[in-house]
């Protein structure tokens, strides 16, 4: 986590000579773009030259130009590196030209040569009215750091999911009922960020109950039905399957763009803890697999990941707030720990009233100190 | 200890007194006068034990009870619409708030409101601090609520991104006489290992026993002890959710509601002068109950004293709580006849059998040897009396097209060891007619410390120091 947090640092830190040297060499000292003329970029395999640091709010026009040996690529950050655009496959010696609508704010320009990493950024500002408030940079790092977390709980999706698809492609059902729980655990562990693409969830993720009239049910609990109650697969699951894997690679695709800020990641945190005290500690998640408690964990997990980033503002306005989620996290951890089994968990059937009342306290316990995470971080 | 548990007024019953001589002058009661009942009711026990010298009617067999019942029915409905109109004499200010800080906690011989929320909890926390933190937040913010306010910083104007303290949804709503009563269960003390949870094992008081199993029981565990209680009573139903709703959110993490209940329709009063309520098998319930004001009666029977061996306790009183399910749809079936004869007094009226007047003293010997209110009447009972607050429930239905309804009895008392035990081992066994009817599905015992002296003070703050 901290450690994510430093890379990223580090990496900013290493732009900023890179273009305080564009800066002095003249590059910058253009007209003012934002009109017709634009914003240059000049890319070759170890910079990212930008013409204008400061430029209107409103249509932005960013001119590319590779002028390094690797295939590059550009993006526009908004603080917590959320992507404003992008454009990916920018060969050496092409020019490229992306357009974007930009409120007032700070950005950042970031130039990949080899499509990789973080890239070679540069500090920019769309000026005009409506700006968004400075905010406390340890808040953007977390916001970014976050970020990082859900795409790669995203990314690793893709071939946990690819193998569920696979045995359920293959009518195979014990392989597939083995890969099913594990195939959803990024997921869960983003939820809100997931959810935040309101189109993308009822694909994936919908239980039969929730569907609307005349909406076909699709994505991961279809199949859970199937394999568990009825156990077989029909032709029709095998095409859901290839459809779960086009709906999660386009969530994959989209995360970077999601709003997450400060709040949203608390909130978000709260939201998970939501999902385990209405959906999880009843059992009415997986009610055909039982697999509930890696849901659970799931979504402990990522709750925990955002409130570990929020930590150290979180702590200076509100210790006992920090203390107390602290002995929670900690508190809830043990408590699952009471079912596992192998590398999972206990079936969900398999537990009893009394201990469920004991999870659904758990959750009670950490989640009442959770929902004043968002305002300990709202600056 | 059923619905209809009745308690003469007397406190000491004289040995064979079955009847009084003041019945001849029952007639010229008239329903209107019910504080001259209460009066007598709450004029201490000295004066009572007069009227449990035989009198003439003690030469009435309970047989004859049978024909003055139906006397006593017909003239009921008289009385009975005569009693409507002073209804509520006594709780004139039904919003008004109830003082929380005192030397007894308020909830027990204050006036009984019209509606319940008790809930038990379980402690989660092993730690001793963290329980007495919780009671210290939990008694600021009963203070609080108590007095018609809000939780914490309230229920808006927070900040924005933060839950309000409050849950707000008693914004808006008078006091509505909230009372907010704080008991402590035997597991509190010692698990059921026998381990000392908390370091207060030697502390627990001898006068709360753990119940004995009585004949007839079918408790279920999921509705039944608790290591903590909160009794909220208010006029308001929705200001008493609210109290045990706030209670409860500020105990995440340490405490967690065992069980709770609803009561609505109190079943009986501790103001004598107010109408007394009835009970879902429609018969007036509470009748004789302790009165508020009865300050001897409370002395001898209900607060815990301090040479009771338990010092800290000094001011506190015992709860027993019984969830009690009433077999409503054959209790409909029954014809009233037998009805009255079970609860040994005219349905309307409320009039004890070979009487006219609700509040006519009570004849034993008029009254079958298996009705209610004889078999739990305190001269049946080596003088047993104990102060009720029940509330009548309903939870719905039971899936069985039933309704799923009784009386949740909650009684008040200085020794349980001398106060509820032998008087439910009595009825339990003897009480046949009255058991065809009602089943206890619920039970908990409570030791209820003295009350908050001041805003330094806390709930059970003596035990802990």
């Amino acid at each position: 986590m901290s450690a994510s947090i430093r890379s990223r640092t580090l990496i900013a830190g290493a732009a900023v000579p890179l273009l305080a040297a564009a800066a002095l060499t003249g590059c910058a000292e253009k007209s003012k773009a934002g009109g017709d003329g634009g914003v240059r970029v000049t890319a070759d395999d170890s910079a990212c030259k930008v013409s204008d640091d400061e430029f209107p709010a409103g249509n932005l026009k960013l001119h590319v130009e590779n002028k390094g040996s690797k295939v590059t690529e550009v993006y526009v950050y908004a603080p917590g590196d959320r992507i404003v655009t992008e454009r990916e496959n920018i060969g050496p010696g092409t020019k490229a030209e992306i357009t974007t609508e930009v409120k007032a704010g700070k950005y950042e320009i970031a130039c990949k040569p080899g499509m990789k990493g973080d890239g070679i950024r540069q500090k920019v500002t769309a000026s005009g009215k409506g700006a968004a408030a400075e905010r406390d940079p340890k808040l953007d790092a977390a916001v970014a750091s976050y970020r990082t977390y859900v795409q790669k709980q995203a990314d690793e999706t893709i071939p946990a999911a690819q193998k569920f698809a696979d045995a359920v492609e293959d009518g195979d059902v014990e392989a597939a009922k083995k890969e099913y729980a594990v195939s959803r655990v990024g997921w869960e562990r983003t939820e809100p960020v997931a959810e935040s693409f309101g189109d993308i969830d009822p694909k994936v993720d919908v239980r039969e109950d929730g569907l609307e009239e005349g909406q076909k049910w699709t994505g991961w609990h279809k199949l859970e039905r199937s394999l568990w109650e009825k156990k077989k697969i029909s032709a029709d699951d095998k095409k859901l399957a290839g459809r779960l894997m086009k709906d999660l690679k386009e969530w994959r695709d989209r995360v970077g763009k999601a709003e997450i800020t400060p709040t949203s990641m608390a909130n978000g945190a709260k939201e998970l803890l939501d999902e385990v005290a209405t959906g999880k500690v009843t059992g009415e998640e997986e009610r055909y697999s039982h697999t509930d408690l890696v849901d659970f964990q799931a979504n402990v997990d990522g709750a925990e990941k955002a409130y570990e980033l929020l930590k150290p503002v979180a702590a200076k306005k509100d210790p006992q707030l920090a203390k107390d989620l602290d002995k929670q996290f900690a508190a809830i951890g043990k408590l699952l720990d009471e079912h596992r089994e192998g590398d999972g968990f206990v079936s969900y059937d398999k537990v009893g009233k009394s201990e469920r009342k004991k999870l659904s306290d758990g959750v009670n316990a950490l989640a009442e100190p959770l929902s004043r995470l968002a305002a300990a971080v709202a600056s | 200890m059923t619905a209809e548990t009745e308690h003469s007024e007397d406190g000491k019953p004289g040995p064979g007194s079955g009847d009084d001589k003041a019945a001849p002058d029952s007639g010229e009661r008239p329903g209107g006068a019910a504080a001259s009942g209460g009066a007598a009711a709450s004029g201490g026990e000295e004066p009572r034990k007069a009227h449990h010298h035989p009198g003439r009617r003690a030469l009435l067999g309970w047989g004859g009870a049978g024909l003055a019942l139906g006397a006593a029915t017909a003239g009921g409905m008289t009385a009975a619409l005569e009693y409507g109109s002073d209804a509520e004499s006594v709780a004139a200010d039904s919003a008004a708030a109830v003082p929380f800080h005192g030397e007894h906690q308020a909830g027990i011989a204050t006036p009984v409101q019209d509606r319940l929320h008790f809930a038990a909890f379980d402690v989660l926390t092993d730690d001793r601090a963290a329980l007495m933190d919780l009671l210290q937040k939990w008694t600021r913010a009963a203070a609080r609520m108590t007095a018609g306010d809000t939780v914490g910083t309230g229920a808006v104007g927070g900040p924005a991104e933060a839950p309000p303290d409050d849950t707000g949804e008693a914004l808006g709503l008078k006091p509505s006489r909230l009372t907010l009563t704080f008991g402590i269960g035997p597991s509190l003390f010692e698990n059921d290992k026998g381990e000392d949870r908390f370091g207060i094992k030697k502390r627990r008081p001898a006068a709360m026993p753990d119940l004995p199993h009585f004949p007839g029981d079918a408790l279920d565990e999921k509705r039944s002890d608790g290591d903590l209680c909160v009794q909220a009573c208010a006029d308001d139903p929705q200001v008493a959710v609210h109290a045990i709703r706030n209670l409860a959110r500020i105990g995440f993490g340490k405490v967690s509601v065992r069980w709770s209940q609803l009561g609505f329709g109190k079943t009986s009063s501790t103001t004598p002068s107010a109408q007394t309520p009835r009970n879902l098998f429609g018969f007036k319930d509470g009748t004789r109950n302790i009165s508020g004001d009865d300050a001897a009666a409370l002395k001898r029977h209900v607060w815990a004293g301090k040479k009771d061996g338990t010092e800290w306790m000094a001011g506190g009183s015992y709860l027993v709580a019984r969830r009690i399910r009433m077999n409503i749809e054959i209790w409909d079936r029954t014809p009233l006849a037998e009805q009255e004869m079970i609860i040994g007094r005219s349905k309307g009226e409320g009039a004890p059998a070979g009487r006219r007047r609700e509040r006519d003293p009570v004849k034993l010997s008029a009254m079958a040897p298996v009705s209610h209110v004889r078999l739990a009447h305190p001269e049946t009972n080596d003088g047993i009396r104990i102060l009720r607050r029940g509330y009548n429930f309903t939870d719905g239905t039971d899936g069985l097209g039933r309704l799923e309804a009784g009386l949740f009895f909650l009684a008040y008392q200085r020794d349980v060891r001398e106060g509820f035990i032998p008087l439910q081992r009595h009825l339990a066994r003897d009480d046949t007619e009255l058991n065809e009817y009602i089943q206890h599905v619920g039970s908990a015992v409570f030791a209820v410390p003295p009350g908050v002296r001041d805003s330094g003070d806390w709930w059970a703050r003596q035990l802990f120091s």
